[in-house]
């Protein structure tokens, strides 16, 4: 077995299966980074407009409730085949990458959403009372009193969302989306032994997850002192 | 003309009714303290006058002219000239206590950075917080904190000033330093509306006192009247059972 592994490790990492493994990973930490930034931007408006109690917003308050509470509840697998049937005939030829960063970002939004409103409601009324009394408006008690007060609950939670969803996006490779999971059955079916061609793909994924798990614990340790 | 009037405010929370038609007035620079049972509406109507609870009937003028409580324009331009020093302090925990007494200021008020930092000294310094200007709330005294709190409702130079129980979440070896700093601004011309159960500093301060009860006023006078010689047989009872705990 390990003369095996030693006889073919040489074969296995020529340049371009390097290159094949390192498109996977870059398909793979695309589909994080962009699904999570816009996750958080998105979500973080939804989390504002749940807050608010304006009338006016209260239709478009219903439609991101349910909108939430729906991806919430479904695996990503299927949110994956719902964005594939919709998007396939309405815009026929987009990549599977595309559509595999669309069903991330309509995850990544419910789920972080969540976490953002954990974080806007942990801030205590008595400060947006102050705020008030002392005239700012909506705009300035958000940016200048909640959030500076809300990161620290927010950022250790949604720091372990995008951790877990780096591993989710292996879902993609039913998909067809050559990412690393993808990557590391297509080397096996060419041949090469699922000890090194997994063990290439665990590598990967390692090393995309564990900087930002401790990154995540330290702004974790230093949100918590300050 | 007197500076604040408020006639017959009623107010609730939910289907409680908690003020049931006070009517009170103050002149411009008087101290009129509210004093009664918890309960009795006395938080309940300083809210109401700085529109952070919505009253349900009766009408508040400031200097003549009539708050509109449900428009916004009008609680800013209320906002203007009237400051509110909550109990809890509510400083902001994310700012130092520089950035505390100056943020309303520089960013609603646009006054120049360097005009309010020189004021926010003045008012740390009559505070007795000047060398504390780079700490966080979390880092002082609650006595500490609440005498920030002070300046920062002063920094907006309002001309009525409400104080709500302030000395209430103290520790006792901290409530002298804080009613000194109160004490300090009654020859200011401020009008102040005190809600307080230190009695002794409402006898020295108020020019004149109001008793509260289950959300009326039962009785208002000098602080003379109201500790020696009150008519009403409610005030004489909650004034003789609170001296008698001194």
């Amino acid at each position: 077995m390990l003369e095996r592994l030693i006889e073919e490790a040489p074969l296995f990492f020529n340049y371009h299966n390097l290159v094949f493994i390192g498109q996977a990973m870059a398909r793979t930490l695309g589909m994080t980074v962009i699904g999570c930034s816009v996750g958080f931007v998105l979500g973080l408006s939804i989390a504002i407009i749940r807050q608010s109690a304006s009338r006016v917003l209260l239709p478009l308050r219903i439609v991101v409730i349910i909108y939430v509470e729906f991806f919430r509840r479904i695996p990503f697998l299927v949110v994956l085949f719902i964005v594939l049937f919709v998007i396939e005939p309405m815009m026929p030829g987009t990549s599977l990458f595309g559509i595999a960063t669309v069903s991330v970002c309509l995850l990544s939004t419910a789920f972080l959403s969540e976490i953002m409103r954990a974080g806007l409601e942990s801030v205590p009324k008595a400060q947006i009372e102050a705020a008030l009394a002392l005239n700012f408006n909506a705009l300035q008690t958000l940016t200048m009193v909640v959030l500076p007060q809300s990161w620290r609950v927010i950022l250790p939670p949604a720091a372990a969302f995008v951790v877990m969803f780096i591993k989710d996006t292996s879902l993609a490779s039913q998909l067809g989306v050559i990412e690393l999971t993808f990557a590391g059955k297509m080397l096996v079916n060419r041949g090469f032994s699922p000890v090194l061609g997994f063990g290439a793909i665990l590598v990967c994924y390692f090393a995309l997850s564990y900087p930002l798990s401790r990154f995540a614990a330290y702004l974790e340790k230093r949100l918590a002192t300050s | 003309m007197r500076h604040l009037e408020i006639t017959d405010i009623s107010s609730s929370y939910g289907d409680q009714q908690v003020l049931r038609g006070v009517s009170l007035g103050a002149d411009k620079g008087e101290v009129v303290s509210l004093i009664g049972p918890s309960g009795s509406g006395k938080s309940t109507l300083l809210r109401v006058l700085v529109g952070l609870t919505p009253p349900t009937a009766g009408e508040v003028f400031v200097a003549g002219e009539r708050v509109d409580y449900s428009s916004n324009a009008a609680l800013k331009a209320l906002r203007n000239h009237m400051s509110i020093v909550f109990q809890q302090y509510n400083l902001f925990q994310n700012m130092n206590v520089l950035d505390n007494v100056t943020v309303s200021p520089v960013k609603v008020r646009k006054e120049s950075r360097a005009g309010a930092e020189e004021r926010a000294r003045v008012l740390l310094e009559k505070v007795g917080m000047q060398d504390k200007e780079k700490a966080y709330p979390e880092e002082l005294s609650g006595g500490q904190q609440q005498r920030v709190a002070i300046a920062r409702a002063l920094a907006t130079k309002p001309e009525i000033l409400l104080l709500d129980e302030v000395t209430s979440a103290l520790d006792p070896e901290r409530v002298n330093e804080v009613l000194d700093t109160i004490r300090s601004l009654t020859n200011e011309g401020i009008t102040m509306v005190i809600v307080s159960h230190e009695m002794s500093f409402v006898r020295e301060v108020s020019t004149r006192v109001a008793m509260m009860d289950e959300g009326r006023i039962v009785e208002t006078g000098t602080p003379e009247q109201i500790f020696t010689s009150p008519t009403e047989e409610r005030t004489r009872d909650f004034v003789s059972k609170i001296l008698a705990h001194r």
